[in-house]
């Protein structure tokens, strides 16, 4: 176990950002969120939760594909280049390293998608236990310990002092790059931290909420249940929730004329928008009910059937805090924890 | 160019495009045009087997997912039947020999031609356009006669003017030993002695015996009777495969559009047999 006092952080984030981009959760306009770092960032290390999830650092929010234009009457087609240069993602918390692994069985899952393979190749995640846990936080129900998260690098920040231990190769590269900053520190003060955090998550309202009866099985069971019906109405189909979501990851392709060619490009899309089924002979999901329950059940059935149980959920809150008609996935587990079906 | 090194076995990732060349245009009805395509130095763009599908894009219009409708026993070329329907199909119907396409593919699963199909008696039911993904399929069992029972095909369209392929039906089909075509048209139409009726009618006034394999493909109210009508024949769900029809964007069971219960369409799919369709949430 290291550890760097609180106040010597600027120089490990130009130490690291010596070496590689530097990305981590920046306050700007009153509002924090993943951004690089330089001399002049405002470094939010105290506000829980960034407002996105930093699943842009792997899967931006409009990436370019490939271009194409004439050349002497020939149609040419230029990829665009993969990520080639390392970069350290800085502050991440628990749930949002479970998103990035959820993303994983995505993308990396074949045919592996090469624009977000070689991003994860390149990205070096730092995590960042949570010291104070808020009552919308229900990552304890996906398994997820936010007192000790996955990552390359875990931290923890416990009064003046930041513990850091590494805990895979790409860690121990990047700790051996700013060894020079840290010294040695009691693995003692981390543990109790952990039993401090686990004991606010234990008195979270959403903590220990059940999932009984999703899964899997749930694609069959709860499909045609009149819940969806009850529960649907308030959503505007706005898609806030989609887009702070660490684990959506629908997208759409489409075409940028740039006056000399085509930028072929892609960007997020949601499932909660009319248009996003539609075809030339018309659209399998027409009501807002059928994607309000598209979206569910893929995060709580689908996606688990499809990958040994791992919900696609990982607890954030973030829909829980942004949804404009208080609509959420804990709604959801609970309308049918209720009625039971 | 060299390989990608993220995706072992591929040149590049699997959303970038090939460039194809329009070498032949036929129009089958005046809604359907049925498009050769080749590699610019010539041949095809990349092996297929029957019912895989491959997106087409037109660069600044639009992409949108085809199934190829030539035979993987052609060596020379591919082929798309393409109904026009929307802002890329328009855009398709106004181009030219030697214009340029582009081509990814190709995706998703296939009619299990050297499986479950082989051996067995074949009975092909279309409906309009719903003979594209089929014609791959018929051709290859065609072309490899000797590993198929009897093959019999039920075609109908609107009118004897929205038959497509009409040519090829009629000059090698209809002349194929083992090989049974029936065409019907919905409505009476001058010049045409053939049947008069819609597809599902048709099917239960041949009453074909069920020692065969059924492959259904059509406009949904056509298959939701066919199905009814074999069912009634005394098929089970498991002797009929269909093809299914999402919205896709990726084609690689990533971008979420086509996903249906646990399936996604492109990559999943869009051979189905029946019994598998019952699976799925009724959201098709």
């Amino acid at each position: 176990m290291l550890k760097i006092n609180r106040n010597d952080l600027p120089s490990l984030f130009a130490a690291i950002r010596q070496e590689s981009d530097l990305y981590l959760p920046v306050k700007t306009a009153g509002k924090t969120n993943f951004a690089a770092w330089d001399e002049t960032a405002q470094v939010d290390l105290d506000t829980l939760k960034t407002v996105k999830s930093p699943k842009d650092a792997f899967f931006p929010q409009s990436e370019n594909l490939y271009s194409c234009h004439q050349e002497g009457g020939k149609t040419q087609i230029v990829p665009e280049t993969l990520r080639e240069e390392p970069f350290v993602l800085f502050g991440v918390r628990g749930c949002d390293v479970r998103g990035i692994q959820v993303l994983d069985k995505v993308f990396l899952s074949n045919p592996v998608d090469s624009y977000y393979a070689a991003r994860r190749e390149q990205g070096t995640v730092v995590s960042f236990a949570c010291h104070a846990p808020e009552t919308s936080c229900f990552c304890k129900v996906f398994g997820i310990d936010c007192a000790d998260p996955e990552g390359d690098v875990v931290t923890w920040l416990v009064g003046e002092e930041l513990y850091w231990q590494p805990k895979t190769e790409k860690g121990e590269a990047l700790t051996a790059k700013v060894r020079h900053l840290l010294s040695e520190a009691d693995e003692a003060v981390v543990a109790a931290e952990q039993t401090a955090i686990r004991g606010i998550v234990e008195k979270l309202p959403y903590s220990n909420l059940s999932l009984e009866g999703w899964g899997g099985e749930a694609a069959k069971t709860r499909f045609d249940s009149p819940v969806w019906e009850q529960l649907y109405k308030p959503c505007l189909a706005c898609g806030t929730c989609t887009f702070v979501c660490p684990t959506c990851q629908c997208y759409d392709i489409k075409d940028y004329d740039t006056g000399s060619g085509v930028q072929r490009f892609r960007c997020w899309d949601s499932c909660m928008y009319s248009d996003f089924t539609m075809m030339a002979h018309g659209n399998n999901r027409t009501s807002q009910m059928q994607r309000f329950r598209q979206r569910f059940l893929h995060k709580l059935a689908y996606f688990p059937a499809n990958n040994d149980g791992m919900f696609s959920c990982v607890g954030c809150g973030r829909c829980v805090d942004k949804c404009p008609s208080h609509l959420n996935i804990l709604k959801v587990i609970k309308a049918f924890a209720k009625e039971g079906v | 160019m060299h390989e990608c090194k993220y995706n072992p076995g591929f040149m590049r990732d699997t959303l970038i495009p090939q460039v194809g060349i329009i070498t032949d245009i036929r129009t089958e009805t005046p809604d359907v045009k049925t498009f050769r395509v080749n590699a610019p130095g010539g041949g095809k763009l990349f092996e297929h087997m029957p019912g895989q599908c491959a997106m087409v894009c037109v660069p600044g219009v639009s992409e949108a997912m085809f199934s190829i409708t030539s035979s993987p026993t052609n060596k020379e070329y591919q082929e798309f039947s393409i109904k026009r329907c929307g802002v890329l199909t328009d855009y398709l119907h106004s181009m030219q020999v030697g214009d340029e396409i582009l081509v990814r593919g190709p995706y998703g699963n296939n009619f299990p031609v050297d499986t479950e199909l082989k051996g067995k008696n074949l009975l092909f039911i279309a409906g309009g356009i719903g003979l594209a993904p089929l014609r791959s399929v018929i051709n290859y069992c065609l072309d490899h006669r000797e590993d198929y029972g009897t093959i019999d095909i039920l075609y109908g369209s609107r009118s004897a003017d929205d038959l497509v392929q009409r040519k090829e039906i009629e000059e090698v089909w209809m002349n194929t030993p083992g090989v049974n075509v029936y065409l019907t048209i919905d409505r009476p139409q001058e010049g045409w002695d053939g049947h008069v009726g819609f597809v599902p009618a048709y099917l239960k006034e041949i009453g074909f015996d069920t020692n065969k394999v059924a492959l259904l493909c059509g406009p949904p109210i056509m298959i939701k009777f066919c199905l009814q009508g074999l069912m009634e024949l005394g098929f089970s769900r498991e002797q009929v495969y269909t093809t299914l029809e999402l919205r896709m964007k990726c084609g690689v069971g990533k971008c979420g559009r086509c996903n249906i219960g646990t399936k996604y369409v492109c990559k999943d799919g869009p051979v189905f047999r029946f019994d598998q369709v019952d699976e799925l949430p009724n959201e098709y």
